[in-house]
C-alpha cells in the first residue's frame, strides 16, 4: 500500500490541441486512493478529454502524468488496464451475447494448456461478483440482465485487474434511483479498499452524495479543486457556468415583457391521459396558440418521451390528443406534420440532419415529405426558402449546397429548425435545441423561439438547462419519475422552486408559488437533483 | 489552375471515366478501328456499338441496382428473376397455337414483367416491412428462385421460334440495336423519375439516415417497396433480352452472375454500398466499365473465359481506391509533401 | 426490476427474461447452487420455453427437431429409408459441404460472409487435378493447395480488415478471381488418374453392420471436432463470437480483433481449399464449373443450422446438422422420385425464409 497521503494520480500542466481549439490548457489534476473524485464542468469544459488524456486514447501535447510517483505514457486504454487504472462508459461495452463470467475474464481468462479453463473462469468471477455483493450466475448471457446489472458487471471486470484507479463515466444517467443505491454501495466498498474513483456525473445531489473531492473545469481551463464538504452547490454551479449567467441577461429582461393573453389564445392543442408503458404515465397538457410550454425534469423523467408522443414519434397506448378541438390519434411523424405539429429530436446526429445532404436538401426535406413524392416543390421556389432561412437564422457557411455535415453544431441545428419552419408548424417541439452548440448560437435560437410565439405560433420547449426553461417558458411543467407532477404558470418562478418540485415534488417556497398548480405531489427519495450541465455526447461536440 | 484540377480529381465520376479512358486507349491501341462506326444493311455496326448492346442487360440491372443500393439496401435476386422472367415468357409462347404472332409475345412479355413486380413485392415486403436485413432478404429469392425457373421450364432449355420475340434481343429500330434503345428508355425513366420528383431526395436521405427521414415524415416504407419492385421490373426487362437474344430460356444459366456484374458497375459507378448519394451516371459509366473490359479482354486476344481474373482486379483495385485507409495514405503523403514544401496545413 | 439488486435472501431471477440464467447448458454456466424454489414441473416447462426462445440455443433446437422429423417421415414413406447407411450416407455425400459449412460459420460468427467458397472448391480441384496430371505427388499438391487456398483466405481478410473493403465485395471479387484461375487452368474437365486420389476415392471403412463410411468423412469429423474445440475453448473462438457481438466492444476489452478478424478468412480459405480435395475424391475430376452456388448451400447450411447472419450466436454443430437437414430433404426428393430435382431449391428457400423469420423473432424478443 502506498502512502495514503500522496496521490495515487497527478497530471499537471495538462494541455492538448485539436485543429483550431485548446481543447486542454495547462490543467493539473489529481488523485488519492480511497477517495471518490468528481470531474465537474459543462460541456466543452474538456473532462472527457482529460479522462481520455488520462487513459492514453489522446496523447498530450504538454504536461505530465504520474501514476503512484513514476512518470507514464499510455498508448492506449489497454496500457492504461494494465497499469491499473480501468475505465467504464456510460454505453456498456460488454459483449451480449457471451457469458457474465466471459465478460468479466475474457482478454485475460486463465486457461489451462492452451485452452480456457472454464471452471476457474467461473470461479474466479463468482468470487469477484460475490465481492461486489451480486447475486448472479456467472455462466447466463449477459444480454438477459437489465442494464444496471451489466453496468455492475462492467465494474466487476475492471476492478478484477488490480485497479488503481477506476474511472466511472457517467455510470448513473441509464439507472433508477434503487439501482443508483446499489452503485453507490459497490463505490462505497471500493473506496474502503482504497481504489481511487473518479466519478463523473452531472446530477449534483449524486456528486454530492458519493464524492470526497472534485475539481472544476471550464473552457479548457481549470477552475479549481475543493473538497466536496467545503463547496456550497451555488458556488459549485457558479464556478461551472462563470460568465455565462450574464451573457444572456438582456434576454431576461424581453422574457419577462412577453405575456400571453390568455383570454386570446385558443388552446391548440389538448393531450389528454397521453402516455406510453416505459415511457411516461398517462398525463395531460393544454398549449395554447402563442405559447411557449417549458418540460423540465431530470434525463429519463419523461420528459423527452412525453415530448415524442407529443410529435407522433412514438405511439402513445393511452389517450388522445385534441387539436383545435379535434380528437386524434397520431400514429407517425407523418400524422404529426400534416397537422402542422413539428418535432425537433435532441438527437441532432442519429435523429435530426441528414449529413450526406446538402442545407437545401435538408431543409426542404419535411416539407417535401408532406407534398410527397410526385409534386416537387419547383427549384426556384427550393432556392428562394433556403436562402431567406439561411439569411433568417443566420446559418454559416450561407452557402445552399455545402453537405450538412460539414456543418458545426449549432449551424445544423438552426438547419433543423429552418426544416421544421419551413412546414409552417402551429406546434413547434424542440428537445434540448441548444445542447452542445457554441453561445452564440444558443442565444440566437432563444431568440427565435421568442418571436416565434410573438406570432402566434406554440412551442413546447425542453432543455436541461432550467434557467433556460424559466428564461423562455411561460408555463412549465415539471416531470418527475415519468409522471407529469407540477404544471406552473411562470410568474416568479425559481430555479430552487423548480429544483424543489424536480427532487421530492414537496413544494417549499409555497410564497412563490401563487399560481401554481401542483398536480400531485407524492413523497419520493431525494435521489435526484439538476443535471446542469446536459451529457457530452452531443454530436460534434468534443467536450 | 490546380484547384480546377483538383475539383475534376475529387469529382466521384474521376476515376470511373479515367478507367474506361485507358481501356478504350488499350483498345484503340491493339485495334485500331475500335472506334469506327459503320452502317450495313441500315444497321449500326461497331465495336462500340457491340459494347452497348452486350452491355444493355447488366445496365439494365444496374439501374435498379442502384436505386436499392442507395437504401442501404442489395438485391442479390436479380439473376433469378432474370431466370423466371424469360422462362415465363418462352414458356408462354411454346404453349400458344401461335408462337409467331406479336399478340403471343405481347402477352407472353406483360405476364413475365407482371410476375417480376410481385416477386419484387415479395423482396420489399421482406424488407420493408418484416425488416429483414436485404442481403438476406434477397438470398431467399436468389436461391428459391432459380428452383422456380426450373419449375417453370421443367427442368428442360426452351427454344421458341418467334420472330417478335428474337427481335427484342437481337432487332433494330432506327439502326440501333433494340437492346440500346431499352437500356436508355430504362435509364432515361429512372433518371427522369428520380431526378425530377422528389423521389431521389427521399432515396437518399432514407439511406442516409432512416430514423432522421422518419421523423421528417419520409415514408420509408413505400419507398423500399418501390425501389425493389423496380429493380425485379428491371431484372425482368434484362432476362427478357437475354432470353429473346439466344431464343431459349435455361433456367440455370440465364442471368447467372449478372447481379454480381450489376452491383460491381454501381460500386465502379461510384454510389458507396454503405447507401445514401448514388449516380446513375456513374452506374452508366462503371456498366460500361465491364463491358469494355470483357471486349477488351476479346481483342486483345486473352482467351475470353478469363475475364474473370480481369473482373476480380477490378473490384480490387477499385475497392482499394475508395478504401478510407488509401485516402488517409494519399493525404498522409499530400501534408507530408506540403510540410517540406513549408506551406503547413494551407495544403491539407 | 428495481430490487432485483437487494440482498439476496430469496434466489431471485437476476434476468430481464429469467432464460439463460436458470438453465444448465453451454459454455459457462451450471453450477447455480441456490436454484430451489417453485414446482420442479414449472420450472422445466420455463427452462424449455425460455431455452426454445433464445436466440443462442433456439434456432438449434428446431433445427434438430426439423431433422429428426424429416427422417422419420422418409421412415415412413419409403422402404429402405429408415436405415443406418442412409444415414451415414448423408455425411459421405456431404462431407465436404459439412468442412465448407465450418469455415462458413466462422466468418458469419464474426459478421461476415464468404462468398468465395464455391470457386474455390472448383479451383482446389483443378489445381489438383492438372498438377496430378503432370505427374505431382499428392503429398505435395495437397498441402499446396492447402497453403494457396489460404493464402488466399488471408488477402480477402486483409483487404476487408486493413481497407475496410465489405466481406461482400472483398470475398466477391476472390470469387471472381478463383473461378477466372480455374478457365486458366482449363477450360475442359480434367479426370484424375492418380492411384493414391482413386484408392481414396474408392475406399470404405467398415463400421460392422453392412454400415460403411468414407475416408471424407473421417476428415470432415475431425475438422469439426478440431473447430469446436477453438470455437469453445480457446481465446481466439471466442473473440470470433466476441467480434459478432460488439466489435468495439471486443477492441475495449483488448481482445486481438484485429488478427481473429483476418484469420477467419484464412480458415474459411483453408477449409475451401480441403472441401475442395474431398470434392475431388468424390468426383475423380477437376472441372471448372463444378460447385457453382455451393456459397448458397454453405450458408444456407449455417443460417438453417442456428447460426445468426449479423454474428455472435451459432455453433459449429448447428451448422453440420444444418448439412443434415439440407441432405436429408436431397435424399427424400431422390427416394420420392416423381419430384424433380429443382424442389431442393425451392426447399432450401423456403427453409432460409422461415429460420430467417424465427431468428429475427428471437432477436426483437430479446431488446
Amino acid at each position: 500500500m502506498t502512502d495514503p497521503a500522496a496521490p495515487v494520480v497527478e497530471m499537471r500542466g495538462i494541455s492538448i490541441e485539436f485543429p483550431g481549439v485548446k481543447a486542454l490548457d495547462g490543467v493539473d489534476f489529481r488523485m488519492f486512493p480511497g477517495e471518490v473524485h468528481s470531474l465537474m464542468g459543462e460541456n466543452g469544459a474538456g473532462k472527457s478529454t482529460l479522462i481520455k488524456a488520462l487513459t492514453g486514447v489522446y496523447g498530450i501535447d504538454g504536461g505530465t502524468i504520474s501514476l503512484e510517483g513514476t512518470h507514464v505514457a499510455f498508448g492506449g486504454p489497454a496500457q492504461a488496464q494494465a497499469a491499473g487504472i480501468s475505465t467504464v462508459y456510460q454505453e456498456v461495452n460488454l459483449l451480449p451475447n457471451l457469458s457474465v463470467a466471459e465478460n468479466i475474464m475474457l482478454g485475460r481468462e486463465p486457461r489451462r494448456f492452451g485452452a480456457i479453463d472454464w471452471r476457474a473462469m467461473r470461479r474466479r468471477s463468482a468470487a469477484l461478483l460475490q465481492g461486489l455483493n451480486l447475486d448472479i450466475d456467472p455462466g447466463s448471457l449477459l444480454g438477459d440482465h437489465s442494464l444496471a446489472v451489466q453496468q455492475l458487471i462492467a465494474i466487476a471486470r475492471a476492478i478484477d485487474v488490480n485497479a488503481k484507479v477506476l474511472i466511472l463515466d457517467e455510470p448513473t444517467s441509464s439507472l433508477d434511483s434503487d439501482e443508483v443505491a446499489e452503485l453507490f454501495r459497490v463505490i462505497r466498498s471500493l473506496k474502503e479498499q482504497g481504489v481511487a474513483i473518479l466519478f463523473v456525473s452531472h446530477f449534483l445531489d449524486q456528486v454530492y452524495e458519493i464524492c470526497d473531492r472534485l475539481t472544476v473545469l471550464r473552457n479548457g481551463k481549470l477552475v479549481g479543486e475543493y473538497l466536496v464538504e467545503e463547496l456550497l452547490r451555488i458556488d459549485l454551479v457558479q464556478k461551472m457556468i462563470g460568465k455565462e449567467l450574464t451573457a444572456l441577461d438582456d434576454l431576461e429582461q424581453r422574457a419577462r415583457s412577453v405575456v400571453v393573453d390568455e383570454s386570446d389564445a385558443a388552446t391548440f392543442v389538448h393531450a389528454s391521459k397521453l402516455g406510453r408503458r416505459g415511457g411516461i404515465q398517462p398525463a395531460d397538457l393544454p398549449i395554447a396558440a402563442g405559447e411557449v410550454v417549458g418540460l423540465a425534469g431530470l434525463l429519463g423523467s419523461g420528459r423527452t418521451e412525453f415530448a415524442r408522443l407529443l410529435g407522433g414519434i412514438d405511439r402513445a397506448d393511452t389517450g388522445e390528443l385534441a387539436i383545435l378541438g379535434r380528437v386524434t390519434r397520431l400514429r407517425t411523424p407523418r400524422q404529426a406534420i400534416s397537422h402542422r405539429i413539428a418535432f425537433s429530436s435532441e438527437n441532432r446526429r442519429d435523429e435530426g440532419i441528414v449529413g450526406d445532404l446538402t442545407v437545401r436538401d435538408n431543409i426542404v426535406l419535411a416539407l417535401q415529405a408532406d407534398r410527397g413524392w410526385f409534386r416537387p416543390i419547383p427549384k426556384k421556389r427550393q432556392d428562394e426558402l433556403t436562402q431567406s432561412y439561411i439569411q433568417a437564422l443566420n446559418i454559416r457557411p450561407a452557402n445552399p449546397d455545402a453537405l450538412v455535415r460539414n456543418l458545426s453544431g449549432g449551424n445544423q441545428q438552426k438547419v433543423l429548425l429552418a426544416r421544421w419552419l419551413a412546414i409552417a408548424p402551429r406546434l413547434l417541439i424542440l428537445d434540448e435545441p441548444t445542447r452542445g452548440i457554441d453561445i452564440g448560437a444558443k442565444a440566437e435560437i432563444q431568440k427565435l423561439v421568442f418571436t416565434l410565439a410573438e406570432n402566434g405560433m406554440s412551442v413546447l420547449f425542453i432543455s436541461a438547462e432550467l434557467e433556460e426553461v424559466l428564461r423562455l417558458s411561460h408555463r412549465v411543467v415539471v416531470l418527475r419519475d415519468r409522471r407529469v407532477v407540477a404544471d406552473l404558470e411562470n410568474d416568479g418562478l425559481t430555479v430552487d422552486a423548480l429544483l424543489a418540485l424536480i427532487a421530492d415534488g414537496s413544494v417549499e417556497a409555497d410564497d412563490t408559488l401563487l399560481a401554481a398548480s401542483v398536480v400531485a405531489s407524492d413523497a419520493a427519495p431525494p435521489a435526484a437533483s439538476a443535471p446542469l450541465a446536459p451529457t457530452d455526447h452531443a454530436p460534434g461536440g468534443r467536450a | 489552375m490546380s484547384a480546377v484540377l483538383a475539383k475534376v480529381v475529387a469529382h466521384r465520376l474521376f476515376w470511373p471515366v479515367v478507367m474506361l479512358l485507358i481501356l478504350f486507349t488499350i483498345n484503340l491501341i491493339a485495334f485500331p478501328g475500335f472506334f469506327t462506326i459503320s452502317v450495313r444493311d441500315g444497321h449500326l455496326f461497331g465495336s462500340l456499338i457491340d459494347i452497348l448492346r452486350n452491355g444493355a442487360p447488366t445496365l439494365i440491372i444496374a439501374v435498379g441496382m442502384t436505386l436499392v443500393i442507395a437504401t442501404r439496401g442489395i438485391d442479390l435476386s436479380v439473376g433469378a428473376v432474370a431466370a423466371i422472367s424469360g422462362a415465363v415468357a418462352c414458356s408462354i409462347i411454346l404453349g400458344s397455337p401461335e408462337p409467331g404472332s406479336l399478340a403471343t409475345v405481347a402477352v407472353a412479355v406483360s405476364v413475365a414483367l407482371l410476375i417480376s413486380l410481385v416477386l419484387g413485392v415479395w423482396n420489399g415486403f421482406l424488407v420493408a416491412v418484416l425488416g429483414i436485413q436485404p442481403i438476406i432478404a434477397t438470398l431467399i429469392l436468389m436461391t428459391a428462385g432459380r428452383g422456380v425457373a426450373m419449375l417453370i421450364t421443367e427442368g428442360q432449355i426452351l427454344t421458341v421460334n418467334s420472330p417478335p420475340f428474337k427481335f427484342l434481343g437481337s432487332g433494330f429500330w432506327f439502326g440501333v440495336p433494340i437492346a440500346v434503345i431499352i437500356a436508355a428508355v430504362v435509364f432515361g425513366l429512372a433518371a427522369l423519375i428520380t431526378r425530377r420528383t422528389a423521389l431521389g431526395m427521399f432515396i437518399e436521405s432514407v439511406g442516409i439516415n432512416p430514423e432522421a427521414s422518419r421523423q421528417a415524415g419520409v415514408r420509408a416504407r413505400g419507398l423500399l417497396f418501390a425501389v425493389y419492385t423496380f429493380c425485379a421490373f428491371c431484372a425482368a426487362i434484362a432476362g427478357l433480352i437475354l432470353t429473346a437474344n439466344t431464343a431459349a430460356a435455361d433456367a440455370n444459366n440465364t442471368g447467372l452472375f449478372i447481379e454480381l456484374d450489376a452491383i460491381l458497375a454501381v460500386v465502379i459507378g461510384g454510389t458507396s454500398l454503405a447507401g445514401g448519394r448514388y449516380s446513375l451516371l456513374g452506374t452508366l459509366v462503371g456498366a460500361l466499365v465491364i463491358q469494355t473490359l470483357v471486349t477488351t479482354v476479346y481483342t486483345v486476344g486473352i482467351p475470353p473465359i478469363a475475364t474473370m481474373v480481369f473482373k476480380a482486379a477490378v473490384v480490387t483495385v477499385v475497392c482499394l481506391l475508395q478504401s478510407p485507409t488509401t485516402a488517409e495514405a494519399f493525404s498522409g503523403v499530400r501534408r507530408r509533401l506540403a510540410l517540406r514544401a513549408g506551406k503547413g496545413v494551407a495544403a491539407s | 426490476m428495481t430490487n432485483l439488486l437487494d440482498a439476496p435472501e430469496r434466489p431471485k431471477r437476476p434476468s430481464r427474461g429469467g432464460g439463460a440464467a436458470d438453465r444448465g447448458i453451454g459454455p459457462g454456466s451450471g453450477n447455480r447452487p441456490d436454484a430451489a424454489g417453485g414446482s420442479r414441473v414449472a420450472r422445466i416447462g420455463s427452462g424449455i420455453r425460455s431455452l426454445l426462445t433464445s436466440p443462442k440455443y433456439g434456432p438449434v433446437i428446431v433445427t434438430a427437431v426439423l431433422f429428426v422429423a424429416v427422417f422419420v417421415i422418409g421412415g415412413v414413406r419409403y422402404r429402405g429409408f429408415f436405415s443406418g447407411q442412409v444415414f451415414l450416407n448423408l455425411l459421405v455425400d456431404n462431407s465436404y459441404l459439412i468442412v465448407l459449412a465450418v469455415g462458413m460459420t466462422f466468418v458469419i460468427l464474426t459478421g461476415g460472409i464468404d462468398l468465395s467458397v464455391g470457386a474455390v472448391v472448383a479451383l482446389s480441384g483443378m489445381i489438383a487435378a492438372s498438377l496430378l496430371q503432370t505427374g505431382w505427388s499428392p503429398a505435395v499438391v495437397i498441402p499446396l493447395i492447402l497453403v494457396l487456398t489460404s493464402v488466399l483466405g488471408l488477402l480477402v481478410g486483409l483487404m476487408i480488415h486493413v481497407f475496410k473493403v465489405q466481406p461482400f465485395i472483398a470475398t466477391l471479387a476472390a470469387m471472381f478471381l478463383a473461378r477466372g484461375l480455374c478457365y486458366v487452368i482449363s477450360q475442359n474437365s480434367i479426370s484424375i488418374t492418380d492411384p493414391t486420389f482413386v484408392q481414396l476415392a474408392i475406399a470404405r471403412i467398415p463400421l460392422g453392420g453392412n454400415l460403411s463410411i468414407t475416408p471424407s468423412v473421417i476428415i470432415a469429423v475431425a475438422v469439426v471436432a478440431v473447430a469446436v474445440w477453438v470455437l469453445h475453448a480457446t481465446r481466439f473462438g471466442r473473440t470470433v463470437y466476441a467480434i459478432g457481438g460488439g466489435e468495439q466492444s471486443g477492441l475495449l476489452m483488448g481482445l486481438p480483433v484485429a488478427r481473429t478478424k483476418v484469420l477467419v478468412y484464412v480458415i474459411s480459405g483453408f477449409c475451401s481449399g480441403l472441401a475442395g480435395v474431398l470434392f475431388t475424391f468424390y468426383t475423380l475430376s477437376g472441372y471448372p464449373l463444378t460447385a457453382v452456388g455451393t456459397e448458397l448451400d454453405a450458408i444456407a447450411a449455417v443460417v438453417i443450422g442456428g447460426t445468426l447472419l449479423t454474428g455472435g450466436y451459432g455453433f459449429v454443430l448447428g451448422s453440420v446438422l444444418g448439412v443434415l437437414v439440407l441432405g436429408v430433404i436431397q435424399t427424400i426428393i431422390t427416394f420420392e422420385g416423381t419430384l424433380s430435382s429443382w424442389w431442393t431449391k425451392i426447399f432450401i428457400g423456403a427453409l432460409l425464409l422461415v429460420f430467417i423469420i424465427l431468428q429475427k423473432v428471437l432477436t426483437a424478443r430479446r431488446r
